[in-house]
């Protein structure tokens, strides 16, 4: 196992810094909202973990792709990496939503486009990771995750569409506030400034996350292939 | 008509073939031996274009594998330990599947070939799910040999079947044999294969550990042989290969 | 030996082979239609009593009722299909045949479309019959075929992966679900419209999504299959 490239630990040191640094922007510099004051700063980190856990999604199918291609199993743990680090982010983004949601719209949850996507999207992940523990071949359970991540990411915008689709005709009957509406309190520089910083922090953390992930996967593959010389 | 050049087969850390050679000229019969475990059913199925070599060359009929798949498959027969028969149909019916799956022309000569050589006849018309072992095994092979293959394998064909099971299944190997195809057998069943085959081949340690003819065999008997191939032991007139990986 | 001078030709009568096979199969031993058919009129009996069906509402839930029960049954199909090939060996007989793989998708998701559409047959009217309601109406067996074409060109690819592993019985519902999510929901409101005789502007985005989704996943399942059957 090679020792943590110097890239890694800069990186380490960076998201830990750039997260202090998101936190002090939240709290210190953007300014409180008239409405909602603190409940509104939840906004900033729900915005960039739901940034981030689609991102995840795109790498993940990325990822699958080309290890159908190339067949180097070393895209199907950035595959899954991809997958177990934006079900967990996602799903932040999920549970500040709700907490950012009872307030302004007066309920946790409501059935529009995105949110239903949302839950559609974590069964994905969540059926993913199923998928993988039913499978003992490495190079088969390999194969079957690219395609599935491949089938979810065509068939998670269809349902995007198709539901927005169905709420144009229905609008969403509950809720107090208008449930489109996401967001659409008006956004002053510095609060779209400290929109960008958080994305870019939690991209940031992302990437590191993944990278550390990979790396365990990675170790995980020698320990199997050391076990199985010992075993001979 | 088989020609394997340096195969290497892994799964996931585990690698079973270790840069096996193997040749095989036409009309020849050879018997794989070799202990559980040893790779033999994951060479066959390698050779059957059913699994795909990690590294190395694989040609049969002249074409290679993975790439000319297709074209190995219809020039190819294969028999495993499982009949790969559909129980709720008639054998008839389950003939006349596999024939187009083929795309064999004039279907119904076929099969009355077929099953006059497999001495099916009384039975044609009924489920395949009554059938004994035997006889789900005999038409297996007819299954096999539908398309005319010039290239056969057989994967322990004689499991689960009883004495008399086993000499019909002898015969009908003979004859299937005897018409100019080359066949490759995995067996444990030293015995009944010492009869049939023409070659011995043992795969041990991930390649074939050793390979003589039958005429070869004379002072020997075959077990001493296997026992030794087995122990590493160099024997006379004997092919010995050792791991490349 | 088969000549490849008609590829195409033998391609198409691989599909059928696997087709007839099939359904002759199912006409003797008649477990899986059986299976389907008990499964959904049970599901229809319970859904009597989760759910009130008044009258005045019946036009709104049934299409919702009607897809739940297709969308569950479906799965006992598309299970024991591919149970039957994999357990016997089968499988290997049909990639031992020299055709293109997708043939066996294809012939495979016939077999499968047809299962459902028989049960949809003999579902429907029992239906009509029970609830008082008349369903069969041309619209809505066109949904009924848009919707099952949707449901099994998904479902026979990802059955042809749950089969290969270990949760297999368990693992298609969890895979296929959230994937077929825009097929349910279209075939529902395609389905209401024409219950509640909607005027056909309003029901066309609902078969555009349909025939859209059909297409698009018939043709990703079939570029796909090769690395989901194969070894």
């Amino acid at each position: 196992m090679k020792p943590q490239p110097k890239t890694l630990t800069f990186l380490t040191v960076l998201s830990v810094t750039l997260f202090i640094g998101a936190l002090a922007m939240v709290f210190l510099y953007a300014p409180l909202e008239a409405v909602m004051n603190y409940v509104q700063k939840i906004f900033y980190f729900h915005i960039a973990n739901a940034w981030v856990g689609m991102l995840g999604f795109i790498v993940a199918a990325t990822a699958g792709v080309v290890y159908l291609v190339k067949k180097d199993l070393k895209w199907d743990i950035v595959e899954m990496a991809a997958v177990e680090i934006s079900l967990v982010f996602f799903l932040i983004a999920i549970i500040t939503g709700s907490i950012w949601a009872k307030p302004s719209w007066g309920t946790f949850w409501t059935w529009d486009a995105r949110l239903t996507t949302a839950a559609i999207l974590e069964m994905i992940y969540l059926a993913y990771l199923l998928l993988r523990k039913g499978i003992e071949d490495p190079e088969r359970r390999a194969r079957f995750s690219a395609v599935y991540t491949l089938i979810g990411a065509i068939s998670v915008p269809v349902s995007f569409l198709s539901i927005r689709i169905w709420q144009t005709i229905h609008p969403a009957v509950i809720g107090s506030g208008n449930s489109s509406a996401q967001g659409s309190f008006g956004m002053t520089a510095p609060m779209l400034m400290t929109m960008f910083f958080c994305l870019a922090t939690f991209s940031v953390i992302f990437v590191t996350l993944l990278w550390y992930r990979v790396r365990l996967g990675r170790l995980a593959e020698q320990v199997d292939q050391l076990k199985y010389q010992f075993m001979q | 008509m088989i020609k394997v050049h340096r195969l290497v087969k892994r799964f996931g850390a585990k690698t079973v073939l270790r840069g096996l050679d193997f040749e095989v000229k036409q009309g020849e019969f050879v018997a794989l031996l070799g202990p559980n475990g040893a790779g033999k059913t994951t060479f066959l199925r390698i050779l059957a274009s059913l699994s795909r070599p990690t590294l190395g060359e694989v040609h049969v009929s002249g074409y290679a594998l993975p790439s000319q798949a297709a074209a190995v498959r219809a020039r190819l027969g294969v028999v495993t330990h499982q009949p790969l028969l559909y129980g709720d149909l008639t054998a008839e019916e389950n003939l006349r599947f596999y024939g187009r799956m083929y795309g064999i022309p004039e279907i119904n000569q076929k099969i009355n070939e077929v099953i006059e050589i497999l001495g099916l006849t009384l039975r044609r018309a009924d489920l395949v799910r009554t059938f004994s072992r035997g006889m789900q095994q005999r038409l297996a092979i007819g299954r096999a040999i539908l398309h005319d293959p010039e290239v056969m394998l057989f994967d322990e064909p004689h499991t689960g079947l009883d004495q008399d099971a086993c000499d019909m299944l002898d015969r009908l190997l003979r004859d299937v044999a005897g018409r100019g195809r080359t066949v490759v057998m995995t067996s444990h069943d030293l015995a009944r294969v010492e009869n049939l085959a023409t070659r011995f081949d043992v795969l041990a340690r991930g390649v074939i550990a050793a390979s003589t003819a039958r005429v070869n065999l004379g002072k020997y008997n075959l077990l001493d042989f296997y026992r030794q191939s087995m122990a590493g032991i160099p024997g006379k007139n004997v092919n010995q290969q050792t791991p490349v990986i | 030996m088969s000549t490849s001078k008609r590829p195409l030709f033998d391609y198409l009568k691989a599909i059928g082979a696997i087709v007839w096979k099939d359904l002759a199969a199912e006409i003797r031993s008649r477990e899986l239609l059986s299976a389907m058919l008990v499964f959904a009129l049970l599901v229809i009996l319970i859904f009597n009593f989760a759910i009130e069906l008044q009258p005045a509402l019946r036009t709104t839930i049934t299409p919702g009722v009607l897809w739940v029960t297709f969308a569950f049954a479906g799965t006992l199909g598309l299970n024991r299909s591919m149970a039957i090939e994999k357990d016997r060996g089968c499988l290997d007989g049909l990639l031992l045949a020299p055709v293109d793989r997708s043939a066996i998708y294809f012939g495979k998701a016939f077999s499968n479309l047809a299962f459902m559409l028989i049960v949809a047959l003999i579902v429907l009217p029992i239906y009509s019959l029970l609830y008082n309601i008349n369903i069969i109406i041309p619209g809505l067996l066109l949904v009924v075929l848009l919707g099952s074409i949707g449901y099994v060109a998904v479902g026979t690819l990802l059955s042809s992966m749950a089969v290969q592993t270990r949760t297999r019985d368990v693992l298609l519902p969890v895979l296929l679900f959230p994937v077929i999510v825009p097929v349910l929901l279209a075939a529902v409101k395609a389905s209401s419209g024409f219950l509640q005789n909607l005027p056909m502007n309003e029901i066309w985005p609902w078969l555009n999504i349909l025939i859209a989704y059909d297409v698009i996943f018939i043709a990703v399942a079939f570029i796909v299959f090769d690395y989901v059957i194969e070894e």
